[in-house]
């Protein structure tokens, strides 16, 4: 398996765990959630993340997003560490080289679609690129929406803005916690190709948590977790592939 | 449905808190309330009863028609009294204003309330009234005693000599004794005792008394000695019992107990009605984060009913709770406002504080009732959530229903309110007592319409914000969210606000109007006269004229004339001077005319020619107060004023037929203008005698109603302090609710970026808003209603011009603001501390 080998070429991971490390909690009720991971996500590569619930798969975007500290072991964002970094420095660090992608949508209710997509710009005070935002803007067909309030739109037209507000800062890395989980098949399989598109055509760096082994299947590579350790690696997958090796994994652990 | 209301009680301690805060405030202050009445009532009539302790029958001469004062009784009357069967002791009684200096030579004492007297030995040579504590009996003319309490304040000891002044020069007595009172101690008065004879040439005349007190013996009864007392005494005596005169105290110091507490009762609604603002937000707030809840629990089998009535079992378990705290908290208050009251001269006696069964049962049924009257609304709101809610995976609120019909409701309530005090106004005189209704309905009115309101007047501030980024775009528009809470908190803050503003426009303008007119009407720089508005020491005039730091003077001269059936009062003044010294505006005529017409010529005002039906140029019979006969003429007539004597003529007429003189005040117009230095310079000219007072204009303005006015203004401040306490606690309420449901969206916000401090400055900056946005709908309303009132003013104060204190009203703003920046404090920290992981998770 290629994933306990090192990492050959370093400069072509957007993101890399050495030995990262998360334990929660003390004695009795102390849990290892992650035990000494190391993994590297490639440049421009849509990467799923899979496991069965309390794999880990979560926290390990989590440390990798800068939204929890490792305990223990470095998580470097192209090539900086951001295990040493503050609540500040990490915050920052989201808000100019992270993009987020969640299940429940996660959008403002008072501000307009476009308000949405460009609100991390707005935190940063950063003007967004037009041609750029345009674009993204065309590719999720969300041009006629703009003026409108996440009320206003269906959930799949919602997370259209959450996907496109998680590009248009162009960031270094976009992570996607179960992006389908709230949506039907049609609107999910449209924001699993817009992901997909936007590392194949558009070069982005795309990490996506997910249990469905559908949404899996669009991914370029998916990761295996169990008990907190990467266990399984599969490149090109097929849905049928990935179900295949969740269920090896599943009888382990039920 | 008991136990679960128990549960979610203890469940939501922190946000309860608050709602707790906000009843229990006010139960508080009704407590305070009843408690204080309590207090004080009690006070009186212990106070009352000390006093009357030796008194079994008191006897009052009638009024003298022909001199206008008080009737007096002789020393024979009282020895016929004496012999009557059944009287242990008779007491003769002499009271007078006497005016008392303390050691350092300024007066001491309230003004009005310090007294003079006798001391009357009985047979063993004490006075019972007044028992001494230390030294002995004056004896002779030079000896004076003090009650303890005034010998404090003037830092006197035995053996010190005392200055004071009864209606003439300044005295100098030996103190040679205290006596004990209770009825000075508290309210800051003074008592000064003289020996019989020195008291009755001071106050009456030798041999006089102005009243008398009989003391019954064992086995009299009051009756009995009374009707004794009545037969000896001429039929026009005034004679009561003792036990009629203790009934009477009593029943007085009922009479100004309940009005005060009236008067504070009115405060304390108003602190409850505020109060409901909140309690009503909090529930609604509970109950819709709460209303998978309460799906659940329709899910489970509950109805309705059960549902309303658990949430509205917990309001009762909460008044409870608030009512029993508040009921605590008002023994504290009660000893507030006592001290509030006490600061303000109108002191009250002392005594134990009384704590009544009715007031412990007032305040838990306050607390009980305000609490579920306030969470009805949201009772019924919660039951009315369908069962399915419980099923769906997302939490979706309640849909907001249509702000249509309030709006509606909300106009015509405003229209109605602003066309009744409209036309109250108009009615003048009449509609002074009921413009209290439309003024109610509009400021209902504009709470109904709050929410309207708060949409467009909050986006106003929009762009101002935009300076501070994302948290300025933020916070207008989740300020806009849910316009009812928003108005209900802001309309809170509102209701404390319009009241104070009004309140401030009436007692500024009134007092602004009041130095206005007495700046337009007085020239000179001082104004020197008696403290007991009586006369002069008749030396005054003279001393005053020859100092060297008076430029001009006049006296302002009084005597009695009669005119056919009428007496009129005329005032002599100095022709020379007089137009330096006053400025009257005059409907005809001038000052001028004083020195024409071979000093024959009188000046009216405007109410002394109607009320005489007087017209210039008219001449007028009189008779002076020495029997001379004389004929005057209108010379001109002039605007009246309280600032300005009712008449003016030459001085040098009225002379010659003055049996002695009496100067009411001198007007004085110094080289040195109107300041300290010249006023105790002029003090030191008139030997500092502490019966005189040397006012300059302000003091005029002040003493015409301004001081007055003024004082009031601070204790109503006092007293609405507490409706915007409240208010500001439904502030911070609402914004931890606010947070609270707000927390994924927070931590969303954090997740893409937003620093910690731009997280607080987002709910700081909604605070702010609301705070501002209740402020500044309290002051409109308030300018209108101050407005209002002042219409109503304007017949009692000529002059009166609406003034908007526009000092105090930015003071009122950078309050609103600061209570909104303080509201936001802990709310704000909240937000900031989330954590993000556990925010993001949140429903």
């Amino acid at each position: 398996m290629h994933a306990h080998q090192p990492p050959s070429a370093p400069e072509s991971y957007a993101a890399h765990t050495t030995d990262l490390t998360k334990v929660y909690g003390t004695g009795d009720t102390r849990v290892v959630a992650l035990d000494a991971v190391t993994v590297g996500f490639g440049k421009g590569r849509f990467t799923a993340i899979m496991g069965p619930s309390g794999s880990g798969k979560s926290t390990l975007m989590h440390c990798m997003a800068g939204l929890d500290s490792p305990s223990f072991g470095s998580v470097r964002l192209g090539d900086t560490e951001i295990a040493s970094l503050n609540d500040r420095q990490l915050t920052r660090l989201r808000r100019d080289r992270v993009g987020f992608v969640f299940q429940a949508f996660n959008l403002l209710p008072t501000l307009s679609a476009l308000e949405n997509i460009t609100l991390p710009m707005d935190i940063a005070g950063r003007k967004p690129e037009r041609a750029w935002l345009e674009s993204i803007i065309r590719t999720v067909g969300l041009a006629d929406r703009l003026g409108h309030r996440p009320a206003q739109l269906s959930g799949g037209q919602q997370q259209r803005v959450a996907v496109a507000r998680a590009l248009a800062g162009r960031p270094d890395i976009v992570f996607a916690d179960e992006p389908t989980g709230n949506l039907d098949s049609r609107s999910g399989a449209e924001i699993l190709e817009f992901l997909r598109g936007s590392a194949s055509s558009l070069g982005q760096t795309v990490v996506m948590v997910t249990h469905d082994p559908v949404a899996a299947s669009y991914a370029d590579r998916v990761v295996f977790l169990a008990d907190g350790r990467i266990v399984d690696e599969l490149h090109a997958p097929t849905a049928e592939a990935v179900l295949e090796r969740m269920g090896r994994l599943t009888p382990a652990h039920a | 449905m008991f136990r679960t209301a128990v549960r979610n009680l203890l469940a939501h301690k922190a946000r309860l808190l608050m709602t707790m805060l906000a009843v229990l405030l006010g139960v508080a202050f009704v407590a305070g309330t009843l408690v204080f009445t309590d207090t004080v009532g009690n006070a009186y009539k212990q106070q009352s009863l000390t006093s009357l302790n030796h008194v079994s029958v008191q006897a009052e001469p009638p009024f003298d028609q022909k001199i206008g004062e008080p009737g007096t009784v002789g020393k024979d009357t009282l020895r016929s009294l004496r012999r009557l069967p059944g009287v242990a002791s008779v007491t003769g009684i002499i009271e007078g204003f006497t005016a008392v200096a303390g050691k350092d030579g300024d007066p001491i004492g309230v003004k009005h309330s310090t007294m003079g007297g006798n001391y009357f030995p009985q047979d063993d040579g004490k006075d019972n009234r007044h028992p001494l504590t230390a030294g002995r009996a004056p004896s002779g003319p030079d000896e004076v005693l003090m009650d303890t309490s005034t010998a404090d304040q003037g830092g006197y000891r035995l053996g010190d000599t005392v200055r004071l002044a009864v209606d003439g020069p300044v005295l100098h007595k030996k103190l040679v004794g205290l006596v004990r009172t209770d009825d000075t101690a508290a309210s800051g008065a003074t008592l000064v005792l003289f020996d019989d004879a020195t008291a009755q040439k001071l106050f009456l005349d030798p041999g006089q008394y102005g009243g008398v007190t009989l003391e019954a013996d064992r086995g009299t009864s009051e009756e009995r000695l009374a009707a004794e007392t009545r037969d000896l005494l001429p039929k026009d005596f005034d004679v009561s019992t003792g036990t009629q005169l203790r009934e009477q105290e009593r029943s007085d110091a009922a009479d100004s107990a309940t009005g005060l507490s009236q008067v504070l009762t009115v405060f304390a609604a108003i602190a409850l009605f505020v109060g409901i603002f909140v309690i009503g937000n909090t529930f609604t707030m509970l109950v819709t984060q709460r209303s998978r809840e309460m799906a659940l629990m329709r899910a489970v089998g509950a109805d309705r009913r059960q549902v309303t009535r658990s949430v509205l079992i917990e309001a009762a378990l909460l008044g409870l709770c608030a009512g029993a705290a508040g009921f605590v908290l008002g023994i504290g208050v009660a000893v507030g406002i006592r001290q509030l009251f006490g600061a303000t001269g109108s002191g009250f006696p002392d005594g134990p504080l009384i704590v009544s069964p009715r007031t412990v049962l007032v305040s838990f049924l306050v607390g009980v009732v305000v609490t579920m009257l306030a969470a009805y609304v949201p009772a019924r709101r919660a039951a009315a959530v369908p069962p399915v809610a419980a099923m769906s995976a997302i939490h979706t609120p309640p849909p907001v229903r249509s702000l249509r019909r309030r709006n509606a409701i909300g106009v015509a309530l405003l229209a109605i309110g602003v066309l009744g005090v409209l036309y109250t106004v108009s009615r003048g005189e009449e509609g002074r007592t009921t413009v209290f209704y439309p003024a109610a309905l509009l400021l209902i009115g504009i709470i109904v319409m709050t929410p309207m309101l708060s949409g467009p007047a909050i986006s106003l501030a929009g762009p101002l914000l935009r300076r501070f980024g994302v948290p300025g775009t933020l916070a207008p528009r989740n300020a806009r969210r849910n316009p009812r809470r928003t108005a209900s908190t802001a309309s809170a803050l509102m209701i404390g606000l319009s009241l104070v503003t009004g309140l401030t426009v009436v007692a500024v303008s009134t007092t602004a109007s009041l130095h206005r007119g007495a700046e337009n009407s007085v020239r000179a720089d001082f104004e020197i006269s008696a403290k007991n508005f009586d006369h002069l020491p008749a030396s005054a005039h003279a001393s005053l004229e020859k100092s060297a730091a008076v430029t001009s003077s006049s006296p302002q001269r009084e005597t009695t004339v009669r005119t056919g059936d009428t007496e009129v009062d005329l005032t002599g003044v100095d022709p020379r001077t007089i137009g330096g010294l006053l400025d009257p505006s005059f409907v005809s005529g001038s000052l001028a005319d004083l020195s024409a017409g071979g000093g024959k010529n009188l000046l009216i005002d405007t109410r002394t020619a109607d009320l005489e039906g007087w017209s210039a140029g008219q001449r007028i019979p009189v008779v002076y107060e020495n029997g001379d006969r004389d004929t005057l003429r209108i010379g001109g007539i002039y605007h009246d004023d309280e600032f300005l004597p009712s008449t003016m003529m030459p001085v040098a007429t009225l002379q010659p037929h003055l049996k002695e003189i009496k100067d009411t005040s001198v007007l004085v117009r110094t080289k040195a203008g109107d300041g300290d230095d010249v006023r105790r310079s002029l003090e030191r000219t008139l030997d500092r005698n502490p019966l005189v007072q040397v006012r300059n204009v302000d003091d005029l303005a002040e003493a015409a109603g301004g001081e007055a006015v003024t004082l009031l203004l601070n204790v109503l401040y006092a007293l609405l302090a507490m409706a915007v306490v409240i208010a500001v606690l439904g502030v911070v309420n609402t914004l931890a609710m606010s947070v609270h449901e707000r927390t994924r969206e927070i931590g969303m916000l954090r997740a893409v970026g937003l620093q910690p401090e731009q997280a607080k400055l987002m709910i700081r900056l909604e605070s702010l808003l609301i705070s501002l946005f209740g402020a500044v709908l309290g002051i409109g309303a308030g300018v209108f209603l101050g407005w209002a009132a002042g219409r109503f003013v304007t017949d009692s104060i000529r002059d009166y011009e609406m003034v908007i204190p526009w000092g105090r009203i930015a003071v009122a703003l950078v309050g609103a603001a600061l209570v909104g920046v303080l509201a936001g404090l802990w709310p704000a920290r909240r937000a900031a501390r989330l954590n993000v992981l556990t925010a993001l998770k949140a429903d």
